[in-house]
């Protein structure tokens, strides 16, 4: 095992159908709409359940049951039924998604101060202005939280859409074993590990710039 | 003028936060709601702007009934000061104050200027306009509370206990100035705090609740202290309600001795008592505006038992030992 394969600059090529870039994007892709999709799904579900307090058994024990499904059982079982594709792949990892983002959108608006939404109220914000000009801004350092930690777990998951076909960094792992060709899972591995970090970090600076100073030291 | 019709609230469960009642708060007057907790004043206040709804009543706004108009506009008129401010964390002082103005419509750059005059004056200099409420000590959080609540300059304010949350050095400080703002400012004011000595030191009125959302008295200070309605009113007061019922009798027509005995210096400003070891501070002196408890104190503190009164240039012009004093409310009783 060495670091031949990750090394070698015929990988690196631009655009070449198998290099290392390309598959990082098509991984990016799956990510980001995973992470997309998952947003949509459980942004407006959690700010519905924390603004209102009804359903609150949903938010934590979706939470719960989804973190429990294994990711790559869950996309067998979802190609069996749809057929190969990138629709299986998505509805994996955006179950994946959903439950962090969930609970913790959930947990960041029950974790306001209940005294600055009694505020809002009386000073003549109609409900959606409390939720999207208070709430939302302060439960943001704990959303943010749960949305790194998702991102983290879709960039590591997302491998297993090279296990049906697909492209993305899991590719290098299944190609490498399947010809027994360790340079090659090693280059993989290290890649998935270098991109979940760097985008942990960028997440991390979108939080910087979004998150009001106001709030720094509290989340 | 806001006006509370045979207003019920009960809460689900069956208990009863306010019962059936019927007040009145004058236009341009601060009102204090008093009582102990679970008295229902908080809830009572917070039905003036519809945060909490009534069970059955009503309550009127210059005869208008608030049931009828649009809650957020309505709340947009009135001032809203809770205890620890409750400010936004999330936005910089100047911003949190500009919140109303720009609720109804204002753009953000116009509600900032008058938010600037505004921080300035409840006493915070622009300085702080960029701090966030995380920077500030409690006293600064509840200036820029008040001044959030007068942003969009409404005719009415309510208040629960807005000053309960500092120490009190600074909300004696508070008290003072907020006085003078209300002096300016002629506010119709909601007050609602457990502090008897409070409601006392800043209501024209005093609505004194009892346990279960009962009315028991609605008076001015003086009267409450003078003639309490009945033994639950006459305890909350406090047993020494007749010396404090002093402070709002004017010394003016206080009879004065000439001035004798005390040491003076050549301006005829009192230096002290004589004494053994040299002159005795006299412990302060009063003058014609001063109020009776402020004569009683000294003469009590004094070392000889008299209250030395100054005239306007700081000269000595009159003494009261405690027993003019006695003679003179003896006196004025009968």
């Amino acid at each position: 095992m060495n670091l031949s394969y990750l090394l070698d600059p015929a990988h690196w090529e631009l655009g070449a159908p198998y290099s290392i870039p390309t598959l990082i994007l098509a991984h990016l892709g799956y990510t980001v709409l995973a992470l997309l999709i998952g947003t949509v799904v459980a942004l407006p579900v959690g700010l519905y359940i924390g603004h209102t307090g009804r359903g609150s058994f949903l938010a934590i024990n979706a939470g719960n049951a989804g973190r429990s499904l294994p990711t790559l059982g869950l996309l067998m079982l979802l190609v069996t039924l749809l057929g190969l594709g990138l629709l299986p792949v998505l509805i994996a990892l955006t179950v994946l998604v959903i439950p962090p983002i969930l609970t913790s959108t959930y947990a960041g608006m029950r974790s306001l101060d209940h005294r600055v939404v009694d505020a809002a109220r009386g000073m003549g914000m109609r409900s959606w202005q409390v939720l999207t000009r208070v709430e939302l801004p302060m439960a943001l350092p704990v959303l943010m939280g749960g949305f790194r930690s998702a991102a983290l777990q879709v960039v590591a998951t997302a491998t297993v859409a090279a296990a049906v076909g697909l492209s993305g960094l899991g590719r290098l792992l299944i190609d490498g074993l399947a010809v027994n060709d360790y340079s090659r899972v090693l280059a993989g591995a290290i890649v998935v590990a270098v991109l979940a970090v760097l985008v942990d970090l960028f997440l991390a600076l979108v939080q910087r710039w979004i998150v009001s100073p106001g709030l720094k030291g509290i989340e | 003028m806001i006006t509370f019709e045979d207003v019920v609230k009960v809460y689900p469960g069956g208990s009863t936060a306010v019962d059936h009642l019927s007040l009145e708060l004058p236009t341009g007057r601060l009102t204090a709601l008093v009582g102990p907790s679970g008295c229902g004043k908080t809830t009572s206040l917070r039905m003036i702007n519809r945060m909490v709804t009534p069970t059955s009543g009503r309550i009127l706004i210059d005869g208008e009934d608030v049931a009828e108009r649009d809650e957020a506009a309505l709340r947009r008129g009135i001032g809203y000061v809770i205890q620890h401010a409750g400010l936004f964390p999330h936005r910089t002082v100047l911003d949190n104050v500009a919140t109303v103005p720009v609720l109804l419509g204002k753009t953000r750059r116009e509600a900032r200027a008058a938010a600037l005059e505004l921080l300035e004056r409840v006493g915070l200099s622009a300085d702080f306009a960029k701090r966030y409420p995380a920077q500030l000590s409690g006293g600064q959080q509840q200036r820029v509370g008040v001044a959030r609540a007068l942003a969009a300059d409404p005719p009415i304010m309510l208040m629960d206990e807005p000053f309960s949350a500092v120490d009190p050095v600074v909300r004696e400080q508070l008290h003072r100035e907020f006085l003078r703002l209300q002096e300016d400012l002629g506010k119709t004011i909601a007050l609602v705090t457990h502090d008897i000595d409070e409601a006392i030191k800043l209501g024209d009125r005093v609505a004194v609740f009892r346990t279960s959302g009962r009315l028991a008295q609605v008076g001015t200070p003086r009267e409450l202290l003078a003639a309490p309605a009945d033994d639950f009113v006459a305890e909350f007061v406090g047993r020494d309600r007749g010396l404090r019922g002093l402070s709002f009798d004017s010394a003016a027509g206080l009879p004065v001795r000439p001035v004798d005995g005390l040491l003076l210096d050549d301006a005829g400003r009192p230096v002290g008592w004589p004494g053994d070891d040299g002159p005795r501070d006299t412990g302060g002196t009063f003058t014609k505006d001063d109020s009776l408890r402020v004569v009683a104190d000294l003469a009590i503190r004094s070392p000889v038992g008299i209250a030395v009164r100054v005239g306007p240039d700081g000269a000595a012009d009159g003494l009261v030992s405690h027993h003019d004093l006695a003679d003179y409310l003896a006196g004025r009783r009968s």
